[in-house]
């Protein structure tokens, strides 16, 4: 048992049974902590299924600010019969197990480190709510109630948060209140109140908001002024079209007729929802589509279009785990090589690593930007980790006086003002060439779009001398890109040389960043690039240069970052350690500072290039 | 004759359509089909169609996905944006097209390898979704590029040049059509261009999903004995349902048409279809009557052509989607892009 409680710093995990109505019930925790001015992550670990099989919630509350996964929980409210055991154990020495005391049963002997807390919900249930749905739904709000006694949190938090969630439902408001009520007296009376965790009022969140990775894509792709979207459902990129529309029916509908500024077409499958995309973009409107696993797949032979014929394209791509269907709800950075170079032949393409539902937002709206210069499509690659739970983040901004940047387009007077404009001729010695919208002047400016070779006007040839120019001339876009797409982020140590440094990018941002403290606590300092966008730019080979041991930390079994490095200019692989986290979960501060340790402990021999996950 | 170049002189009394444009401004690069190609008279009757509809060129754009009826495209309209997509999904390519801006005439050009096989999924759904187009599939129930091989669309027992006998069931595109919520559905002959053109022009202007099947021999591994859907298979089992004329909003009508024989179509616009009727009990404005005569003519073996459906209260896409009446690709920052304060208050809303 702890001396003295913990405050600001531990993990509540949740297990539950899928469907149960527990998920809404979970977030209001969190929020409550949020409320607090308390760092929260909230993290739903949930199966491919509707209803019947386990899952999980994590909270983590973390005063310093670490909203990465942690790993193991403190506190574990036991709420699912099937996994009751094994939730037991996930208990970490000295925590609390919530469970459903209606049956009498001994848990007390499973664990003697462990503090057994026992709440009849059912009972109470049954005893306090006519309506059978509430005495199943309101369990779950039992529990949040008593979990706020428990932590010695404010109960006011919760039933404001009620008040706002069910607004313009009032009825529902009561029976809520009386639900969270009875849980809070349950812990008051019978439980002994508050426990050796607590959370503590703070105001650590003045300029933060909490935020999913694909609402903020989705309500990038308005702002960035996104007109039409094809999409297929699949999990978990399905809530980036949702968020759009929910954010286009707000901001979107002309207020004088009613009319859409805006179409979303829901297809067949993803070869016509990226098909949809591309005649979109083409036609001079802004369009995208999102997919996550097998989609990208199916998505590939359009990429490959769209990248010779030099179409603009935004797709967001969620990524999720293993080849196949795989873990279709577990998280990975598992698509990296296969979209850098999606489509046959010689393909390469734009990617986007955002690593926080702030930088989903920018660079969805950016996104736009950069398809439209570089005629090509931008893929975003975000993962069901930062995509689908609520992040911690700072607040998104926007700038009134930016403009699209619709590249280089001739209109009708910009036709008029050239002499011989062939589609594909680079006038400008970048690589990125003039391009024309259907019906945009009505004697100039008319191209076949193909996807067979072409020469600089846009002819079928098939000429060697001709692709060879224009492929060469498709590498000289690709050098251009760099200019445009965002460069990565270095953080040296602070008066601190170090010799070596760690190389990272997207969802694993978190949990990397609490690391390098980690580290530096133990008097192991390391300097940190995170990667942002592929092409890679020169400082990332600069940096590697710079030190003599380099960790690339990634969520996947292949290193694929690594392999994108080592692919584009010449480097000494053997500087490139990597460590490797795939076994479906987000990664853990624990797991990355481990792996560092145990590199660098002679004790600990070998370590293997492509080791994999180890033990945490 | 690909190697040719096409020559530039001009007819000193070359006729102009209503908008100062002559045939010439209609065509496109040269043909590199194999001579005799029904493909290419349906290219000359789609550049005859738009001429005598007098739509500019600029305002129509060509589609296709990949094969022999694919490259057509090529072959007119060289004023006009083309898109040669990807095999079998044209539809969608046409779907985004056409979302972006509804203001110009889509013309989508495949065939049957193009849209019964690979793209059957395409076809089928762009059908269901009214899009505003005019999707023409030149059938000749061969893979010509690939040298040969029956497609989807080859009837039972027809033999390809090889000698082998197609075993697989054909799928009809027109009863699909007619099926999925086609609001226009024709069948016609790239050998019979008094029927072809009027029925091109009308699909063009009609104001949702229109589809012609034409049948399209391919001379060079389809037209012999005992293939189906060769010259004179067709001509000899052609039995056409009616005969169509477009007559635009705009023009007054002069024609003169014989009482009773023939049925009088309005379109909202005001533009009217006249069909000659030639065969007395056939009615295509009753979807279940036009599918019931497709079915049967097939059955008995006859390539039955003409009009079969159309439905005078059709609609599209954007009327579905209530889109905006100015097209999307013309909306600018201030019209997409919400202020900073939206922002501000969404912020707080994830507090």
């Amino acid at each position: 048992m702890h001396s003295e409680s913990v405050v600001n710093d531990f993990v509540v995990k949740f297990a539950n049974v899928n469907g149960s109505g527990s998920a809404s019930a979970n977030h209001l925790f969190a929020k409550a902590v949020f409320r607090s001015g308390v760092p929260v992550s909230p993290r739903n670990i949930f199966p491919s299924n509707i209803q019947g099989l386990p899952t999980w919630y994590e909270v983590r509350v973390s005063e310093k600010g670490y909203t990465g996964r942690r790993g193991g929980a403190d506190i574990v409210v036991a709420m699912n019969a099937q996994t009751f055991f094994d939730d037991v154990n996930e208990v970490e020495s000295g925590g609390y197990l919530i469970y459903d005391s209606t049956k009498p049963t001994d848990v007390g002997v499973l664990r003697d480190d462990v503090t057994f807390l026992g709440i009849p919900l059912m009972d109470i249930c049954l005893h306090e709510f006519g309506n059978i749905t509430q005495r199943h739904l309101f369990k779950n709000i039992v529990y949040v109630g008593a979990l706020c006694a428990l932590l010695n949190m404010e109960l006011g938090i919760f039933k404001n948060l009620i008040k706002e969630q069910f607004k313009g439902k009032e009825k529902l408001v009561k029976p809520n209140e009386k639900a969270l009520d009875i849980g809070f007296q349950y812990a008051h009376d019978q439980l002994g109140g508050p426990i050796d965790f607590r959370v503590e009022r703070r105001d650590l969140l003045s300029n933060k908001i909490l935020m999913e990775g694909n609402d903020a894509l989705g309500l990038g792709a308005v702002y960035g002024g996104a007109t039409v979207v094809g999409w297929y459902p699949i999990t978990p990129s399905t809530s980036v079209v949702e968020a759009f529309s929910k954010y286009a029916d707000q901001f979107r509908v002309d207020e004088g007729t009613g009319e859409q500024l805006f179409s979303i077409v829901q297809a067949e499958d993803e070869l016509s929802a990226i098909g949809m995309a591309i005649g979109a973009n083409w036609s001079g409107a802004r369009a995208f589509t999102a997919t996550s696993g097998p989609g990208i797949s199916l998505m590939s032979e359009f990429l490959g279009l769209a990248y010779f014929a030099e179409i603009p394209l935004v797709l967001f791509n969620i990524q999720r785990g293993g080849p196949s269907t795989g873990l279709p709800t577990r998280t990975q950075q598992s698509d990296v090589v296969s979209c850098a170079f999606a489509s046959h032949g010689d393909t390469k393409q734009i990617l986007l690593f955002p690593s926080s539902p702030t930088e989903c937002f920018e660079f969805s709206a950016q996104s736009f930007d950069l398809a439209d210069r570089l005629q090509t499509p931008v893929i975003v690659l975000s993962d069901l980790d930062l995509g689908m739970n609520d992040w911690c983040c700072d607040e998104l901004q926007w700038d009134d006086s930016r403009e699209f940047d619709r590249g280089k387009v001739l209109d009708a007077a910009g036709l008029d003002a050239v002499e011989n404009w062939g589609r594909y001729r680079d006038v400008d010695s970048d690589g990125i060439c003039y391009r024309t919208y259907p019906g945009a002047h009505s004697s100039k400016g008319a191209y076949f779009t193909r996807g067979t070779s072409h020469d600089s006007d846009a002819r079928y040839t098939e000429s060697g001398a001709a692709y060879v120019e224009n492929v060469e001339r498709l590498l000289r876009k690709y050098e251009t890109s760099k200019k445009y797409i965002p460069k990565p982020i270095i953080d040296y140590t602070e008066g601190k040389k170090t010799s070596y440094g760690i190389i990272y990018y997207g969802s694993t941002e978190p949990a990397l960043r609490e690391s390098l403290d980690e580290l530096l606590e133990g008097d192991l300092p390391l300097n940190a690039l995170r990667i942002r966008s592929f092409p890679l730019h020169a400082e990332v080979y600069e940096f590697i240069e710079q030190h003599k041991t380099i960790f690339v930390v990634e969520q996947n079994r292949d290193a694929q970052m690594r392999q994108l490095i080592i692919s584009q200019q010449n480097v000494d692989m053997s500087k490139l350690v990597p460590i490797l986290h795939f076994d479906g979960t987000p990664i853990t501060e624990r797991f990355i500072s481990n792996a560092i340790k145990d590199y660098l402990d002679p004790k600990v021999m070998p370590f293997s290039l492509g080791q994999g996950k180890r033990a945490i | 004759m690909s190697y040719m170049k096409k020559p530039q002189f001009r007819h000193p009394h070359i006729v102009e359509n209503d908008i100062g444009f002559t045939r010439r401004d209609y065509e496109g690069g040269m043909s590199t089909l194999c001579a005799g190609c029904g493909h290419d008279s349906i290219s000359s009757a789609i550049m005859q169609a738009v001429f005598e509809l007098s739509i500019e060129p600029h305002r129509i754009v060509k589609l296709s996905g990949i094969g022999c009826s694919s490259k057509t495209p090529t072959y007119f309209l060289g004023k006009s944006h083309g898109f040669n997509s990807v095999h079998g999904r044209m539809p969608s390519i046409a779907t985004g097209a056409n979302l972006a801006n509804k203001d110009l005439f889509y013309l989508g050009v495949s065939g049957d390898g193009d849209s019964a096989s690979i793209g059957l999924g395409q076809f089928a759904h762009v059908i269901r979704r009214r899009l505003n187009m005019l999707y023409i599939i030149e059938n000749n129930g061969a893979y010509g590029l690939t040298k040969g091989q029956s497609s989807a669309t080859a009837d039972v027992g027809s033999r390809s040049k090889k000698g082998e006998t197609n075993i697989y069931n054909p799928i009809d595109v027109v009863s699909l059509a007619i099926d999925m919520g086609a609001t226009f559905v024709a069948r016609s002959f790239s050998g019979d261009k008094e029927q072809l053109v009027p029925l091109i022009k009308a699909g063009l202007m009609h104001p949702g999903f229109a589809f012609i099947d034409c049948l399209s021999p391919c001379v060079t591994f389809n037209d012999h004995v005992g293939s189906t859907k060769s010259y004179d298979f067709i001509r000899e089992h052609n039995r056409a349902v009616n005969k169509t004329d477009f007559i635009p909003m705009k023009n007054e009508i002069t024609a003169n048409y014989p009482e009773g024989a023939t049925e009088v179509i309005r379109s909202h616009d005001g533009s009217e279809l006249r069909l000659q009727k030639l065969e007395s009990e056939y009615n295509p404005v009753n979807r279940a009557a036009a599918l019931d005569q497709v079915v049967r003519a097939r059955q008995s073996g006859t390539v039955l052509t003409g009009l079969f459906y159309v439905d005078t209260e059709a609609n599209d896409l954007h009327s579905v989607l209530n889109t905006s009446s100015k097209p999307l690709n013309q909306l600018n920052k201030n019209q997409l892009c919400p202020e900073s304060d939206k922002l501000k208050s969404i912020n707080e809303s994830l507090r």
